[in-house]
């Protein structure tokens, strides 16, 4: 699927939510269900700081394609970076450098983007342009 | 606190009738700025729209009714702590700016390499970094009191840590992150035994106890004007006129001099030493305001409401399950620090916010205390004059919600 039909996607499931908490409580299971990386690999190496909560993100790339993973301590932003990985792993680099990511406004989850919010996910999505800016790099 | 004191305070803070997320908003966030009320907001606004002027340099009458206010202003926070002189009072930027111009200045004049400068355990790291500037530059040791597991500084290592090489003791009145009351008096009397001068960081102490600098005694008491319901960009320094006169400017330009010439500079008297530039005299007026409506309020009925919320608050979150909270010493002032059992504190703290309730969650700028609890922060809830009980139940019922919610 294209980053653009998962994104409209996610904007029609969140758009069965009329009420914050049920919105929260499906990010909060979201967060639950995101595949847990080893916890070898969540080291400052892969550690996006932010003084909120930390993200840990890793990137490899197959068959043209980069594949995230990544995990949070924190349950909500946890929620956030699945979305983000529902998003934008197995694209292909150059998809990845184009996305804009406007649907989290749609949904109503650009408040925890900012870079204010210091929950590490701004942060998140610039390293995963750089992955994917490294990767196409390499791969050219 | 009568009913209808506790109303007429909240009607004079126009921020309390706002929704927040479509609830009325409950702020438990004022160890981080309070909100202010209309007295204070007023007196900002009725300065710029009448007296504006520079102060302390023009011969017209707008100039001299600045000049007037904001030197009344300065009498009327040295009356507020008890100061024995006007000119003990410097107006700076904050609490923050106040204790980088004694760090810088005072150790320009009175700190070598090997000397050694004491803080605590559970300082702001405003009332840290500063200190290490110092000592990076001089080559001098910063010493660290440590408390013990109730949040208590142990007074016993701090009178072990002091010797000959110590040149000051800078620390905090009250814990912004445990709301502690710190033993000050009984540091400042150890130190005097050695003449050690104590600079005390008093952001959190100005709000919710009665200052009397002369009777502490400490060498040094400083503050921020917006966390005691005054406007933000304005604070306090205190100084003993010995230590400050022998202390060399902080900054340098304009207000500051007495002559200049391309050779040589003179300065001015104390406090205008310290007051590099056009001073903030709106945030002064603002900042006299703020102290005047404490104190027609009445300081012992705040105070005491205050006392009467901690400890409803604390007893109320106490008997939820799976919530603990840090800081349990009994001398306490203010702030509630607490965790909840397997929920990170940003994620209760989003969902506190959807329900309407501003409080902290992080390291709340104290990162060493955090590190030495073997935490990553906390939830913070911070009380003032305004808050109520029924603030309080909702709170505890918000928190239930959120173990629901992650649970």
């Amino acid at each position: 699927m294209s980053i653009e039909e998962i994104e409209n996607q996610l904007v029609e499931e969140f758009g069965l939510f009329d009420d914050w908490m049920d919105k929260y409580n499906y990010i909060i299971e979201m967060g639950n269900s995101l595949p847990v990386i080893d916890e070898k690999y969540k080291t400052d190496k892969y550690l996006i700081s932010g003084c909120q909560s930390k993200v840990w993100l890793l990137a490899e790339m197959k068959d043209g394609n980069v594949i995230f993973k990544a995990d949070s301590d924190a349950i909500i932003t946890k929620g956030i970076v699945n979305i983000l990985i529902r998003v934008l792993s197995n694209q292909s680099p150059d998809n990845i450098l184009n996305a804009n990511l406007d649907f989290l406004d749609k949904i109503g989850l650009k408040e925890h983007l900012s870079p204010t919010r210091s929950n590490g996910l701004t942060s998140m999505i610039k390293q995963m342009k750089l992955y994917a800016l490294v990767f196409k790099t390499k791969g050219n | 606190m009568k009913e209808s004191t506790l109303n007429k305070i909240r009607s004079d803070f126009p921020a309390l009738n706002q929704k927040i997320n479509e609830r009325p908003l409950i702020y438990f966030d004022n160890a981080a700025t309070t909100l202010k009320p209309e007295a204070v907001t007023d007196s900002i606004v009725s300065y710029y729209n009448s007296i504006n002027s520079n102060v302390h340099r023009g011969v017209h009458f707008l100039s001299q009714e600045a000049t007037d206010a904001f030197e009344n202003a300065r009498i009327s926070i040295q009356r507020f702590i008890n100061a024995a002189h006007s000119r003990e009072i410097i107006f700076t930027k904050g609490t923050t700016e106040s204790i980088n111009l004694v760090a810088y200045s005072f150790s320009k004049n009175f700190i070598n390499e090997g000397d050694e400068i004491i803080i605590s355990v559970m300082e702001h790291h405003a009332n840290i970094v500063p200190w290490q500037m110092v000592c990076e530059e001089k080559g001098a040791k910063l010493k660290i009191i440590p408390m013990d597991e109730t949040g208590n500084l142990i007074i016993k290592d701090f009178e072990n840590l002091i010797c000959k090489k110590t040149k000051i003791v800078s620390v905090s009145h009250i814990s912004n992150v445990l709301g502690i009351i710190n033993p000050v008096k009984k540091i400042i009397e150890i130190s005097h035994k050695y003449n050690i001068p104590v600079m005390i960081d008093g952001a959190q102490g100005i709000v919710h106890k009665k200052i009397d600098v002369t009777e502490l005694d400490c060498d040094f008491y400083c503050f921020s004007g917006h966390k005691v319901y005054g406007p933000m960009g304005v604070g306090v320094l205190y100084g003993k006129e010995k230590w400050l006169e022998k202390m060399p400017p902080y900054q340098t330009g304009g207000e500051m001099i007495k002559n200049v010439t391309f050779k040589k500079t003179t300065f001015n008297e104390l406090p205008f030493k310290f007051e590099a530039g056009t001073p903030n005299v709106g945030g002064v007026i603002g900042l006299q305001a703020a102290l005047n409506y404490l104190s027609a309020t009445g300081l012992d009925i705040i105070y005491d409401y205050e006392e009467v919320l901690l400890k409803y608050a604390t007893k109320k979150l106490s008997s939820i399950e799976g919530l603990k909270i840090y800081g349990t010493a009994s001398n306490k002032s203010g702030v509630i620090s607490f965790l909840l059992d397997g929920i990170h504190q940003y994620d209760a703290g989003t969902i506190l916010d959807k329900l309407g309730i501003a409080v902290r969650t992080g390291s709340h700028c104290a990162q060493p205390l955090i590190d030495s609890l073997g935490i990553q922060g906390t939830i913070r809830a911070s009380f003032a004059m305004y808050n109520t009980k029924d603030e309080i139940d909702k709170f505890a019922e918000a928190i239930l919600t959120v173990q629901e919610m992650f649970g």
